[in-house]
């Protein structure tokens, strides 16, 4: 089944979940890079602090958080990369995720009656996407070298200190991107933490969060003009 | 170090002063290695292997007296051999002990995420434990000198100990013991300052060396290894000696201002998230409005 596929049922009722919002392959890989990703964060704030040093006592220990880290790093990239292929396109930012962005108080208030109509996934979305996307290249690229820092050699050692100081600092960054999405998806949205368990959103739900997205996939003109597309 | 513990300072019922009362005790130590009595004879090398109990491993040749290239994390002490041209054409063969310099404020430490993988001993020793260590290599990047190397085998990262174990119990490290010349000299870091001094004194006044000197580099706090250097202008020619050794400065910067930020960044972050909720609490499904709802798919 694909995103957006919608039951034909004539009687269904509005908050009955009969949309496709996330296919099985897209929940499969996003817990995934969840999964990795709440690994490597463990791990990495042990590094990070002598006052979180403890977590890595949870995951088996310094020196297994410090040799299974990278490998987990390599898991996350790959379940982004695949993330990507799946998303991308619904991820383009465009005029009305500016218009959005401009309108974001209204959303942070909860007023989101007075936002413009989003589509698959609002600029907040896509903001968390491309930076945890761009994060992780950087990630990763400085994550090689502190994984082989013997590898660099000598000569070079001002990439060990370029990649020390890239790694913590994008680490951080998508540390405060991720503790959003977690707030908004597990805390902030109703129905959002359930249709990545089970792939299914109601009909009010599209409605509500994405109405755009709402009209193409039923398929159906809308009755206010001002949400075209 | 461990004598302190044990110095009596009052004595009950005793008449007279306490014995021993007013000796000044300097437990700093300091190895010193005068790099114009070394003759490269490589003694040091083995006995550092020998004390230490490691096989000599393989190496490569380049053309020279060295070695290898490296310090590695089973051949803690390396001669490094550097051919020099003098002003006057001459030849000189400059050769340098190199080791864990101990630095006063150790990069290595510093950068150090695991408990107690690394201390600093009172006495100006520091050793690294491997049991605690986690093989991240963060002590690479840290250290100024290079000396810090990992064991792919161990996953552990390993360095000269100062001959810790030698030390602790009043011996003088292996290398200092098996040195033929004298060119190596252990005792209290005033001690070892005051002999480099003189030394460096004597090479400038008699010897012709007007450059000679001590290094004992400030940027790194000082150092428990300090060398005297016919061109104490020009470390450099020593087989890579830095001129004046920091801590890095990104290391500096990642374990201060950026970790201080990104703490209060993370904990003001969960603390916004909750207000957040408490203030505005869930995004709710709303009702269709019946104009959407009767279009039913």
């Amino acid at each position: 089944m694909t995103t957006g596929a919608v039951s034909h049922s004539n009687t269904a009722n509005q908050h009955e979940e009969i949309i496709t919002r996330y296919t099985l392959g897209e929940r499969v890989n996003h817990w995934i890079g969840a999964l990795t990703y709440i690994y490597l964060l463990i791990t990495g704030l042990a590094f990070w602090s002598p006052y979180l040093y403890w977590l890595s006592a949870i995951v088996g220990g310094g020196p297994a958080a410090r040799f299974w880290h990278p490998w987990f790093g390599l898991i996350f990239a790959a379940s982004l990369f695949w993330m990507f292929k799946d998303w991308h396109r619904d991820m383009q930012i465009d005029d009305r995720d500016r218009a959005w962005a401009k309108a974001i108080p209204y959303y942070i208030r909860n007023e989101d009656e007075k936002l413009p109509p989003v589509g698959r996934f609002n600029f907040g979305q896509k903001l968390y996407f491309w930076g945890t996307f761009y994060g992780l290249i950087l990630l990763l690229l400085s994550g090689v070298g502190l994984w082989y820092t013997e590898a660099l050699p000598w000569s070079l050692r001002y990439l060990r200190y370029a990649a020390i100081l890239i790694h913590a600092s994008v680490a951080l960054i998508t540390i405060g991107l991720f503790m959003i999405h977690v707030y908004m998806s597990v805390f902030l949205e109703e129905g959002s933490l359930g249709s990545m368990i089970h792939g299914t959103v109601s009909r009010a739900w599209a409605w509500t969060f994405h109405r755009t997205w709402y009209y193409q996939i039923t398929g159906r003109s809308r009755p206010n003009p001002r949400s075209e597309r | 170090m461990s004598q302190a513990a044990t110095e009596i300072i009052r004595i009950s019922g005793h008449a007279g002063t306490v014995p021993g009362a007013g000796i000044d005790r300097e437990f700093q130590v300091c190895k010193l290695v005068d790099t114009t009595t070394c003759i490269g004879c490589k003694a040091c090398e083995v006995a550092c292997l020998e004390w230490n109990g490691y096989p000599f491993s393989e190496t490569s040749f380049n053309n020279s007296y060295q070695t290898m290239p490296e310090t590695a994390w089973n051949y803690w002490n390396l001669i490094k051999f550097n051919e020099h041209e003098r002003e006057d054409g001459s030849m000189m063969l400059l050769m340098r002990k190199d080791q864990c310099m101990h630095c006063e404020d150790p990069g290595c430490l510093v950068a150090c995420p695991a408990d107690a993988a690394i201390v600093q001993y009172a006495n100006g020793i520091v050793d690294f434990q491997e049991a605690n260590c986690i093989g991240c290599g963060y002590c690479m990047t840290g250290c100024p000198f290079n000396i810090p190397k990992f064991s792919p085998a161990a996953r552990k990262v390993f360095k000269c100990t100062l001959c810790n174990d030698r030390v602790s119990v009043g011996l003088e490290p292996a290398c200092i013991k098996a040195c033929p010349t004298g060119c190596l000299h252990f005792g209290t870091k005033a001690e070892m300052k005051e002999l480099a001094q003189t030394r460096a004194n004597q090479l400038r006044e008699v010897s012709g060396f007007a450059d000679a000197g001590v290094y004992d580099p400030p940027g790194v706090g000082g150092t428990h290894v300090i060398y005297v250097l016919h061109d104490a202008k020009n470390p450099e020619l020593y087989g890579g000696l830095p001129r004046d050794p920091h801590i890095p400065f990104s290391v500096r910067l990642w374990k201060r201002p950026l970790k201080w930020l990104g703490n209060v960044a993370m904990v003001a972050g969960l603390f916004g998230l909750a207000w957040h909720y408490l203030r505005f609490g869930p995004k709710k499904i709303e009702e269709m409005p019946p104009d959407d709802d009767e279009r039913r798919v």
